[in-house]
């Protein structure tokens, strides 16, 4: 991961992807969750998407990290990460941009696999959404790429997730004929 | 800390990083169409090619897995190599 300037500021709105609601974590946490019911066909996907989000995660964390390692406490207070610094110091911490740790709340299960899948989807989009907002918000050549990458990732991740719905409204009707 | 590394480093793992990547796309898209031969023959392209890149990088900079590729007779190597954050 690139990234080409120290920038707090960016880091407090990124960590959003780290601990938020529609971040990689919880991301990572629901795919993974919801393979074990899902039927056969869809285990592959959840379990490949799921380990995917894994990864991104490390990305996020490694441009926080990156963003922040060679800031000072001024910087740090300025950019409204002096709570952060108080609780964590430069440490990262799996919490939203506004602060509010992550809660296992952001994750469901529905018992209902297309059910799912459409809370999966909305995800994706979601996060795609805050990807945009993201990308906006800096004006380093470096880390957009990087956030244009993983916006692209999301965009292909409801895709597939989208078939997933198809594959398993095949299966449904398939039953029925028992 | 953070390390800068030769530059064939960086060009060894950004070639293996797009071949990864490639893979990673295919093995999604099989997941939802597990039948389609174009795919599957490209997959088995890219795994090839992806088979000499590892060697290649950690021949010379060391793992890439903590266990999978080839094993090590002497020393650690594992816990020695910059992590993908300080690069």
């Amino acid at each position: 991961m690139k990234v080409s300037k120290c920038d707090p500021r960016l880091a407090k709105s990124l960590i959003e992807q780290y601990g938020g609601a529609d971040g990689e974590l919880a991301a990572a946490l629901r795919y993974l969750n919801q393979r074990f019911t899902i039927p056969d066909k869809i285990i592959g996907l959840l379990t490949d998407i799921g380990t995917e989000e894994f990864a991104h995660l490390e990305m996020i964390a490694t441009m926080v990290y990156k963003l922040t390692k060679d800031a000072t406490v001024e910087q740090m207070e300025v950019a409204g990460l002096g709570g952060h610094l108080a609780d964590h110091g430069f440490d990262l911490y799996y919490h939203n941009a506004a602060g509010n740790p992550f809660t296992v709340t952001y994750v469901t299960a529905k018992g209902d696999p297309i059910a799912n899948l459409y809370e999966d989807i909305a995800a994706e989009e979601k996060a795609r959404a805050t990807y945009q907002w993201l990308i906006d918000m800096t004006d380093d050549v470096d880390i957009q790429d990087g956030l244009r990458f993983l916006r692209e990732r999301e965009v292909i991740h409801a895709i597939r997730f989208r078939e997933a719905v198809e594959l398993l409204k095949g299966f449904q009707e398939e039953k029925k004929v028992f | 800390m953070s390390s800068v590394m030769p530059k064939e480093y960086y060009r060894v793992l950004e070639e293996l990083q797009t071949v990864d990547f490639v893979l990673l796309e295919l093995s999604l898209y099989l997941d939802t169409h597990p039948d389609d031969p174009h795919s599957l023959a490209q997959v088995q392209q890219f795994h090839l090619r992806r088979q000499g890149l590892v060697q290649q990088f950690e021949t010379h900079f060391g793992p890439l897995l903590e266990y999978a590729h080839s094993p090590t007779t002497a020393g650690w190597p594992w816990a020695e190599t910059p992590w993908p954050w300080q690069v």
